[in-house]
């Protein structure tokens, strides 16, 4: 009898450590995270690099246990990831073909990144066929969420309705007798939803001022915009609305400011947070400034330890303070270590979706509800400022900052951004 | 009529610039019959040799109107350079394939070159505005402009007009003709074909070369650039024909005016109104408005 007992017993341990053994050999010690940024092309100056930047500088902190609290703990479920930077140039075709290759070929275990919305919005289809894990960083169109249910995609930063919204609830205070308003977008996804959800919003709450019927959509990457300024400066609107971004923003702060046409008009520039840093006193006084968020420039002295370790970090390793973009991939980088945290480093890509469907995060910046789109996309404040160049300083600071709690800028779940705005934004809670 | 000479303007304006380097494509066309996809290369190294060398020189204190100098100096250096190595390293072994062949040869070279520039410039813009703040703003038509970009069209008349000299009242011009309207005939009354190519190569480049000096103070110069200005290049060169330097001008001037006209009136169809002009000219003259005569050999 008692040899029976001790039979069972070793039985029982060597069936415990097979199965522990079983585990250890299940969970990664390393994953590969591919991110995709412009590397090259007009956008990567003033996108793709600080992204990418922002992107390694949050992953390495994380593999080496250097986030401050509560993400101290060391690499994405304890395994040490390796970013694998992808050029996100190239357009779409090429961009999906890129993606099958990293899913299918190289095995990438997720996708954390994405500039463009024609990108996201080709690419999103496609990480759903083949059921992989990933994470838009910035791309802004709201059609990702709206026209489809996502399982496997996430966006962990607000979508173009958020910083339209914004936009125009900021103008309706600072410009109350705004009496027209016209705008440059590029022709494309992120323009065109950009300009209608800012001129709806517009609409709405400041109906007595009017759109012209002469706005202007150049192609992405254009460049020059000469006979634009010289339209927009003809036109009564006393308004310019932007979305540009890259080298397109530059190009046109350069070309109109050399035509006087920020001291004719206001110029509202939605993605304009990225010229800030890099323009130095070539950026005109005076535009209404945005980062797509709580990004760049206008957070820059928030006192949280994350957002002063952000700041201060990024200044060291890169010699110049972070912009929204460096922001954005940050935090989709640390999106994915609280999914990989929670669901393990050998969760399949069903288990890290659910890790992060639906949850409130702390992010650099700002605190990050994942609560649209069935929660898969973000939502956060947005905030938007004035510029001035301190002469003091020499450097580019904005005032009259304000930010809008993100209830206040996006529909709520279930409500498409469109019929939310023409609606009258109702349920927003500002 | 202030809406008239602004449209006026802003098309002669991008008319200049489409010209400038539209004119290099079409010469090296004319002359030696290779569409040269690498010609967006030298529009982007012009520019980027000319923002370089105007921010070290503002850096270093120099003053901002040598920045005219350099614009000349950045366009001459990298046409006589690439023009030359190009030539002679590589097209020149392939003058007896194929026409397609050689597109395709330098549609590599372009990307290979487009690859060099991020090399050797990085991924950063690069801003030259020096030359455009230099010489100010005037108000015409009840709007501003930035005299810089008005200078665009005098330098472009003033390539227009040298063009024109040197085909019509120099021997060089004559030699070109005669290479152009038969290239066998010329071998054989002694004329140097293969100087004849290099040669004209090398001016093709330097006027690609200009258009992205000239306007690289007004542009963020970014990697990329040279594959816009190529897809307009030949919108224009195919409307005027392709070797003709009156048919680049004409082309030059319709796609410049329309598109403004296009831009002020119905901004929807800017996109759409360079490659509606070039698939009507495709229709009723696919030869384009202004394609030199071509010879009927017996």
């Amino acid at each position: 009898m008692k040899h029976n007992y001790l039979a069972r017993a070793v039985g029982l341990a060597a069936i415990s450590a097979m199965t522990l053994g079983a585990g250890s050999a299940l969970a990664k010690d390393a994953i590969t995270i591919a991110v995709p940024s412009f590397l090259t092309g007009g956008a990567a100056g003033p996108f793709g690099i600080p992204a990418m930047n922002g992107a390694k500088m949050v992953a390495d902190a994380i593999n080496a246990g250097k986030l401050p609290a509560p993400y101290d703990s060391k690499g994405f479920g304890g395994a040490t990831a390796t970013i694998e930077a992808i050029d996100e140039g190239g357009g779409a075709t090429k961009q999906v073909a890129e993606y099958r290759n990293l899913v299918e070929k190289r095995g990438v275990d997720a996708v954390v990144g994405y500039i463009s919305s024609g990108n996201c919005q080709a690419l999103a289809p496609i990480a759903e066929e083949l059921k992989q894990f990933t994470i838009f960083a910035t791309c802004g169109t709201p059609r990702i969420f709206e026209e489809a249910p996502r399982k496997y995609v996430f966006r962990t930063m607000g979508h173009a309705t958020a910083d339209n919204v914004a936009a125009a609830m900021y103008v309706k205070e600072k410009y109350p007798d705004l009496k027209g308003y016209t705008g440059i977008n590029q022709n494309y996804a992120w323009g065109q939803d950009s300009w209608r959800d800012f001129d709806l919003t517009l609409k709405q709450i400041m109906p007595n001022s009017m759109a012209s019927d002469k706005t202007q959509f150049p192609k992405i990457f254009a460049g020059q915009y000469g006979s634009e300024i010289s339209a927009m400066s003809l036109d009564k609107a006393d308004l310019i609305h932007t979305s540009f971004w890259g080298g397109d923003l530059e190009a046109f702060i350069f070309q109109g400011n050399a035509r006087g046409l920020f001291k004719k008009k206001i110029g509202v520039f939605t993605v304009g947070g990225t010229a800030a840093y890099r323009l130095g006193k070539k950026l005109p006084d005076g535009l209404v400034l945005g980062a797509r968020g709580p990004y760049g420039i206008l957070v820059r002295d928030r006192d949280s330890a994350l957002n002063q370790w952000f700041v201060n970090t990024y200044k060291n390793l890169y010699g110049t303070y972070p912009s929204g973009p460096a922001y954005q991939y940050g935090q989709a980088i640390l999106a994915a270590k609280i999914a990989y945290d929670k669901a393990g480093s050998d969760a399949s890509d069903e288990a890290l979706g659910d890790a992060l469907r639906g949850i409130t995060f702390e992010s650099f910046s700002t605190t990050v509800e994942m609560s649209l789109g069935g929660g898969h996309q973000a939502v956060t404040e947005n905030g938007y400022g004035i510029t001035k160049y301190d002469d003091e300083n020499g450097e580019n600071v904005v005032t009259d900052v304000k930010f809008y709690p993100g209830s206040c800028i996006m529909p709520p779940e279930g409500v498409n951004s469109v019929d939310w705005i023409k609606g009258g934004m109702k349920g927003a809670k500002c | 009529m202030e809406t008239f000479l602004t449209i006026l303007l802003d098309g002669l304006q991008f008319s200049s610039y489409l010209f400038i380097v539209s004119a290099g494509l079409t010469i090296i066309f004319g002359v030696m019959k290779i569409l040269n996809v690498a010609h967006g290369s030298f529009y982007a190294w012009g520019a980027y040799t000319a923002a370089f060398f105007i921010g070290k020189f503002s850096d270093m204190g120099m003053p901002d109107a040598m920045g005219f100098l350099i614009i000349i100096a950045a366009a001459i250096v990298v046409g006589l350079i690439l023009g030359f190595v190009i030539e002679q390293g590589i097209l020149k072994y392939m003058y007896h394939r194929d026409e397609v062949l050689i597109v395709l040869a330098t549609f590599g070279l372009f990307l290979v070159l487009e690859d060099i520039i991020l090399i050797a410039f990085g991924t950063d813009p690069y801003f030259a505005y020096q030359p455009m703040a230099l010489l100010d703003s005037v108000e015409l038509g009840g709007i501003i402009r930035d005299v810089y970009g008005l200078t665009l069209i005098a330098v472009a008349a003033l390539v227009a007009l040298g063009c024109w000299y040197l085909l019509n009242k120099t021997k060089w011009g004559t030699l070109l003709k005669a290479v152009i309207y038969d290239r066998e005939m010329g071998i054989s009354m002694g004329i140097n074909v293969p100087l004849v190519y290099t040669l004209t190569f090398i001016g093709g480049a330097i006027l690609g070369g200009l258009g992205g000096a000239y306007i690289a103070p007004t542009i963020s110069v970014a990697p990329g650039l040279g594959t816009e200005v190529i897809v307009l290049s030949f919108a224009v060169v195919v409307v005027g024909g392709m070797g003709s330097i009156a048919g680049a001008a004409i082309g030059s001037i319709i796609i410049g005016i329309l598109r403004a006209l296009a831009v002020h009136e119905l901004p929807q169809v800017e996109l759409f109104v360079v490659f509606a002009v070039m698939a009507v000219v495709l229709v009723f003259r696919p030869e384009g408005l202004f394609a030199p005569a071509k010879p009927r050999k017996i």
